[in-house]
């Protein structure tokens, strides 16, 4: 996309699909597939941000997961460093495992209630690495120190920290490796808004301080806004807008990623928005079901006949914004 | 004309393993006929508790009112008995819930559900409690509402569900409605879709709305007055366009700074969002003569350590709890 | 609400370890504590009895249907005028002995089936859950006594037949657990770490999963006593070794004469599960995280 893009992206996702089997009409019934995820691609640039956003059912969960391995693609490339991580296996998918960590949403269920602190930081080192003891200790030490945590909490057990501190933690087992991708699953969205914002900064710091990139789900496009230098909106398994910060907040294209920057209330846009607003209302369709148009048609105020028979595909606008509508010329 | 709803020097203790912890500390406010009034603050700081103790629901055997009264129409609420709360509540006074998922009863269908709530406060017969039942629906702007009166919570999405909530909310006509983070679960475009149903409803039924919530974007599209407490205490009121422009307290001011807002204009520009360091203190700390937020605070001295400071009234009913008002902004 | 609950854990939650946190739960509950004093008392009987009051349980001692007291015979004598106190004493230590072995088996087969079921899910889970099915439905009873009359009637082999009828629940629990724990973050952390299928199941999930399983082993004990007490009421157990079971069974004919001889017995069972069931209970209450903090 930008300049920054041309040259060997860290991770370039490439067709990516992910589906579910779902079983209907009843148990003799054959199987139906739900695709989560359908056929998206994108790239992340060392040291960058790319945030995919969607509501619910958007896919951007599921679309992360296999990125990392942890949800089976059904098909599509991964390239890590020019390597596709998906087809990877034994030691070679140990070594690669190490270079892409995750932090997680929920920070009262992502650490195993059973270890002390400083076993949730060990455990990518023990099952990742062949470090010795003294050294696991030392990564330990100072990953807690990077992370704003006092050497003597390291013996606690996780309900015994705030929220806040608890999201340190994961983010101290995701650093443990030094991984090269970091994927933030709503990394933020469960905290305070306080707390948010020193774990925000907390990201960005390490960012700068180790060159990591992130690949950053939200829903929340405030968050994102701040965070991220592409952004990708992902509807119903599907890219609908592909585009670097400033041109999808200062002129976002499809109808769906306007309803949804219009349907966020803000303090700094007061008196603007409601008069701009644009509900869209209406249901998503039936994901197992998909219609043949456009997934957006049934509750876009802009669709004509076209985008009922014919599914768009993500059209270049400039080399810096991506959009799949139709409608947009 | 006197207000709706007057609550003065509530306190309300919540007993613990050492001791009792008052969770609402001298707590004064008044809601007025057809306003909306938003709560703001952080987890822990009280905000539900209020709406519980309004409607009498307290956590039995464990929080009690000591102290002050909640006036509804005149009548205190703090010393009326059961009986005469089951009236009032559901048919004066009416709450919807964070958790649209939950908060239904999985095993009747919603016009049940909604038809419950009129033959309890409102002696109808199964039949007119049906019909109301489709008119509420359709209100809520639920289509097809005469065909979808049986339909059970599951077979609805979450902000179906949650116009559900509402229509059984409303469906006596309350005079305050209490809202508790009544979007928190659903998605950014379903909760433009809910805001702007609850003002429309509050509209037409004349209805006073207690929004709870974090979101300082909320307040500002939602309220004309806000109410921020911290620890259990009202640290800023006012009206919402006056605090957000101009915040008195520190703590208003952090939190309104602390989240990445939307931004009409994008710029490159992307400096470190202000923190507020720390966490809300623990229930042991509540109650003491002293500014609880102090330990937070950027311009705390000793005085705020030593005396707690009280409310200090100024324009427009514009009040804060600080020692230092005139140094924040 | 929910969120003032978080706090209050918070202000709470004051001891280190989750364990030590469910014993102070525990200690407070004054039948589960009675429970298990009258267990302890139990086992210290079926441990320590047999060697403070000395003598062959099977040594006819004195003339039957002696009623309790007599001639120093606490319990009095049986039909053969053996000393029933000894009888119950050396009971004891069987009963107890098969309790915990057979719940002991019990749980490993059912933890061993349930949690490849819940773990790997799929045809896996089909196929190991038919087998459970199969075995629930199956008359216990019945079936445990085709075993000991095929394979003889010797303690081992009345444990196995025991544990082998009993293990579908701890399987059933066991699967929902992994169920529901396999899709908590922290497994799709470990996940990510790299760790091992077999190290998520054996170090990551089952030792979260454990509360409910400890519970239901517990209550496991005590029907593996009321089994083999109903497997040697019908003869099925070694004729060499004394259990309560096996009191009531050959005292039965003379209930209506001499009724202490088969409700001495049957009181000890029922008071030892009993205790067990309360000391379960204690223990669903203290390690179940929903009805803490009430």
């Amino acid at each position: 996309m930008t300049n920054t893009l041309s040259h060997s992206p860290l991770l370039k996702v490439e067709h990516l699909g992910v589906r579910f089997a779902v079983k209907r009409n009843g148990f003799f019934g054959g199987k139906s597939y739900l695709k989560a995820v359908d056929d998206i691609s994108f790239e992340l640039a060392r040291g960058k941000t790319l945030a995919i956003v969607g509501e619910s059912g958007s896919g951007k969960t599921t679309a992360a997961l296999a990125v990392g391995r942890l949800v089976e693609a059904f098909h599509g490339k991964v390239q890590l460093d020019g390597k596709d991580f998906l087809a990877l296996s034994d030691d070679d998918l140990r070594v690669a495992r190490g270079k892409i960590q995750f932090i997680f949403q929920d920070p009262y269920s992502s650490l195993n209630p059973r270890l002390r602190a400083k076993a949730v930081v060990r455990e990518p080192l023990d099952s990742l690495t062949d470090k010795s003891e003294a050294e696991k200790q030392e990564i330990i030490d100072q990953l807690f120190a990077a992370v704003g945590l006092r050497k003597e909490q390291q013996e606690l057990f996780p309900h015994q920290f705030s929220g806040g501190q608890r999201q340190r933690i994961g983010i101290a087992r995701a650093l443990a490796t030094e991984p090269e991708l970091i994927i933030c699953d709503e990394a933020v969205s469960a905290l305070d808004v306080a707390v948010q914002a020193q774990i925000l900064n907390l990201l960005r710091r390490l960012q700068e301080e180790r060159g990591l990139s992130y690949l950053f789900i939200s829903h929340d496009l405030g968050v994102v806004q701040h965070m991220c230098d592409t952004i990708a909106v992902m509807y119903m398994g599907r890219i609908v807008e592909y585009a670097d910060r400033k041109s999808l907040f200062n002129s976002p294209q499809h109808p769906y990623t306007k309803a949804l920057l219009s349907a966020v209330p803000s303090v700094k846009k007061r008196g603007v928005s409601q008069a701009q607003a644009q509900m869209i209302d209406g249901d998503p369709p039936d994901p197992v079901n998909l219609p043949a148009g456009c997934r957006f048609a049934s509750r876009c105020p802009l669709a004509a006949e076209v985008c009922r028979q014919k599914e768009p595909e993500l059209g270049v606008l400039s080399d810096a914004h991506q959009v799949a509508c139709h409608m947009v010329e | 004309m006197s207000p709706l709803l007057e609550i003065e020097n509530l306190r309300v203790e919540l007993t613990t393993r050492d001791g009792s912890a008052p969770v609402i500390d001298d707590l004064s406010f008044s809601l007025n006929a057809g306003e909306t009034v938003s709560f703001v603050g952080e987890s822990g700081c009280g905000k539900s508790m209020t709406a519980l103790a309004i409607l009498g629901l307290l956590p039995a055997g464990i929080g009690r009112v000591t102290r002050g009264s909640i006036k509804f129409n005149g009548e205190d609420l703090t010393k009326a008995s059961d009986a005469r709360m089951r009236e009032i509540r559901g048919n004066e006074i009416s709450m919807i819930f964070q958790e649209p998922m939950t908060s239904l009863n999985p095993v009747f269908t919603i016009g049940e559900q909604i038809a419950e709530v009129l033959r309890e406060h409102r002696d109808m017969n199964a039949a007119q409690a049906r019909s109301r039942a489709i008119e509420l629906l359709d209100a809520v702007r639920i289509p097809n509402a005469k065909g979808r009166v049986d339909d059970y919570p599951h077979q609805m999405s979450g902000g179906q569900r949650q116009r559900v909530m509402i229509a059984i909310a409303l469906a006596c006509e309350p005079k305050i409605l209490i809202a508790d983070e009544p979007t928190t679960a659903l998605d950014v475009t379903v909760q433009a879709q809910i805001f702007e149903l609850m003002r429309d409803l509050g509209r037409e039924f004349e209805t006073s709305i207690i929004l709870i919530t974090h979101d300082m974007g909320a307040v500002a599209e939602m309220a004309e007055r806000m109410l921020v407490m911290y620890a259990g205490r009202k640290v800023e009121a006012g009206p919402v366009d006056q605090v957000i422009d101009h915040p008195k307290h520190p703590y208003t001011k952090g939190l309104i700074s602390c989240v990445p807002h939307l931004l009409a204009e994008l710029t490159d520009e992307r400096p470190p969002l202000a923190e507020i360091g720390g966490i809300v203190p623990g229930l042991a700390e509540f109650g003491r003569n002293q500014c609880l937020y102090a330990a937070r605070c950027p311009l705390a001295d000793d005085k705020c350590l030593q005396e707690r400071p009280l409310p200090l009234a100024g324009k427009n009913g514009h009040e804060a709890a600080c020692w230092h008002v005139e140094k924040v902004s | 609400m929910s969120v003032t609950r978080i706090n209050l854990q918070e202000e709470l939650q004051k001891p280190s370890h989750p364990f030590k946190e469910a014993w102070v739960m525990f200690r407070s509950n004054h039948s589960a504590m009675f429970g298990l004093i009258v267990l302890l008392i139990v086992i210290f009987a079926g441990v320590f009895g047999p060697v403070l009051y000395q003598g062959d349980p099977f040594d006819m001692v004195w003339a039957p249907f002696s009623p309790p007291g007599e001639e120093g015979y606490l319990l009095g004598t049986d039909y053969l005028g053996r000393d029933l106190l000894l009888m119950i004493l050396h009971g004891a230590r069987v009963s107890i002995a098969i309790g915990l072995a057979a719940a002991f088996l019990t749980v490993v087969i059912g933890i061993t089936i349930g949690a490849l079921a819940g773990f790997y899910r799929g045809w896996v889970e089909e196929v190991l859950m038919r087998i459970t099915e199969f075995f629930q439905v199956l008359p216990t009873l019945l079936f445990s006594m085709v075993i000991v009359a095929l394979f003889g009637a010797s303690l081992p082999i009345v444990t196995f037949a025991i544990g082998v009828v009993s293990w579908p629940p701890v399987a059933r629990i066991t699967r929902t657990e992994f169920l529901r724990i396999r899709e908590l973050e922290y497994v799709t952390a470990a996940r990510a770490s790299g760790v091992s299928n077999w190290k998520l199941i054996g170090r990551v999930i089952l030792p979260n999963a454990l509360p409910p399983i400890i519970v239901q082993a517990a209550l496991m004990v005590g029907s593996a006593i009321l089994f083999e007490a109903g497997l040697s009421f019908l003869g099925l157990t070694d004729p060499n070794i004394v259990s309560w079971g096996q009191i009531i069974g050959s005292n039965r004919q003379y209930i209506l004469d001499s009724s202490y001889i088969v409700t001495i017995p049957g009181l000890a069972i029922f008071i030892t599960v009993l205790a067990i069931s309360l000391v379960g209970d204690g223990l669903n209450d203290a390690l179940n995280p929903k009805l803490r903090k009430r």
